[in-house]
């Protein structure tokens, strides 16, 4: 199986990356941020949610030298950036959207001033149709 | 139907890798494909020549490659997070190939259905 | 609920151990299909306070319990909650066709 499987030429899907896990504890939300900016190149639509501990991947001050690991805590900007693309140009004809739901954010005691970058914060019931819009949901 | 799979942990640590190889079998049994298979996160250690497990316990590394040879399934080992745990050429497992995360991408579009298996 | 779409929702871990179950039921819509399978098949246990939440919600969603997951933690002859369909990889499989999407809560 191979050329004609993956000649994906002109096909959309709507891709959504599932961040539910806090930063720096485990290596998953640096290594889900470098998938979804590797996506952009695809010209997919995609969501990327933050539920759960996922919130606290893009916390404001973020400052790791007296723990030695890379703060990659910037890069959500790069995100933004793409997702500002994916608006402003019409030839592109895809949807990004940067979704936090309001439930996790509530729990933890946050609200969207604390975070690095704009987002959109959904209450679950709105969350849960956007994700039941999905066709591919990469979880790490 | 094709599926596409993502596996994030490694072989023996997290039954991960167990659960996607038993999908991906009984989805082949069964007559649908598996055109490939992405290793990410520490699923790249699936692709470790030098796994070395109990003569009586399965060998994962092993069973993964017999899909590849046996049904054309690619299996793909991320270069990034591979170097970032030491999986290189040098030590990659028969029937693996090491690439860019665009081909998770790329299988995401292309596949029916993409399942994640991790932790 | 929108239109038709069916998410299989998977569930891989112990509602003791994570949230991921309490998350997976608080985010799918009704009518979704939701998979417990390695140690999430715990929460299916109907003697058990993990599966509280799972009973609560039953009747929402169309429960499925992967069979050698339950086999291999020495729980076959133990019973589960309502509703419960037990699966094998063959029907996980059949399950991944049947619905549109698979979305996994690890």
């Amino acid at each position: 199986m191979s050329e004609e499987f993956f000649d994906i030429e002109g096909k959309k899907k709507r891709f959504m990356f599932l961040n539910r896990k806090a930063p720096y504890g485990t290596i998953y939300a640096l290594e889900t941020l470098e998938t979804v900016l590797i996506s952009a190149a695809f010209e997919q639509n995609a969501v990327i949610a933050f539920v759960d501990d996922g919130v606290y991947q893009i916390m404001q001050g973020q400052d790791t030298g007296a723990i030695g690991m890379k703060n990659f805590s910037r890069t959500y900007g790069a995100v933004e950036m793409e997702k500002e693309d994916a608006d402003e140009d019409p030839d592109l004809d895809i949807e990004w959207r940067i979704v936090v739901e309001r439930e996790s954010l509530e729990q933890r005691g946050l609200t969207a001033d604390d975070f690095i970058i704009a987002v959109e914060v959904l209450g679950c019931e709105e969350l849960s149709r956007l994700m039941n819009e999905q066709d591919v949901v990469l979880s790490g | 139907m094709n599926f596409g799979i993502l596996v994030n942990e490694g072989p023996f640590t997290h039954q991960a890798s167990d659960s996607a190889y038993r999908f991906a079998k009984a989805a082949i049994e069964k007559g649908h494909q598996v055109p490939r298979v992405f290793f990410y996160y520490d699923g790249v250690n699936n692709g470790n020549k030098l796994s070395e497990p109990q003569s009586d316990d399965r060998n994962l590394v092993k069973l993964w490659a017999e899909l590849a040879i046996e049904h054309g399934v690619d299996l793909v080992v991320c270069v990034a997070a591979g170097l970032r745990r030491g999986i290189k050429d040098e030590n990659l497992a028969e029937g693996f190939g090491i690439s860019g995360l665009g081909q998770l991408i790329e299988l995401g579009i292309a596949a029916d259905r993409t399942i994640v298996f991790g932790d | 609920m929108s239109n038709g779409r069916k998410v299989l929702h998977t569930v891989n871990k112990s509602p003791f151990e994570r949230n991921s179950l309490d998350s997976c039921l608080r985010l799918a819509v009704k009518g979704s299909g939701i998979l417990l399978l390695e140690d999430g098949v715990y929460a299916a246990l109907k003697d058990s306070e993990g599966s509280q939440t799972l009973s609560s919600h039953s009747g929402d969603f169309s429960l499925y319990v992967l069979g050698p997951d339950i086999e291999a933690r020495g729980l076959a002859g133990k019973p589960l909650i309502e509703g419960c369909d037990v699966v094998d990889y063959s029907g996980f499989v059949d399950l991944a066709a049947e619905y549109d999407t698979v979305q996994s809560w690890l």
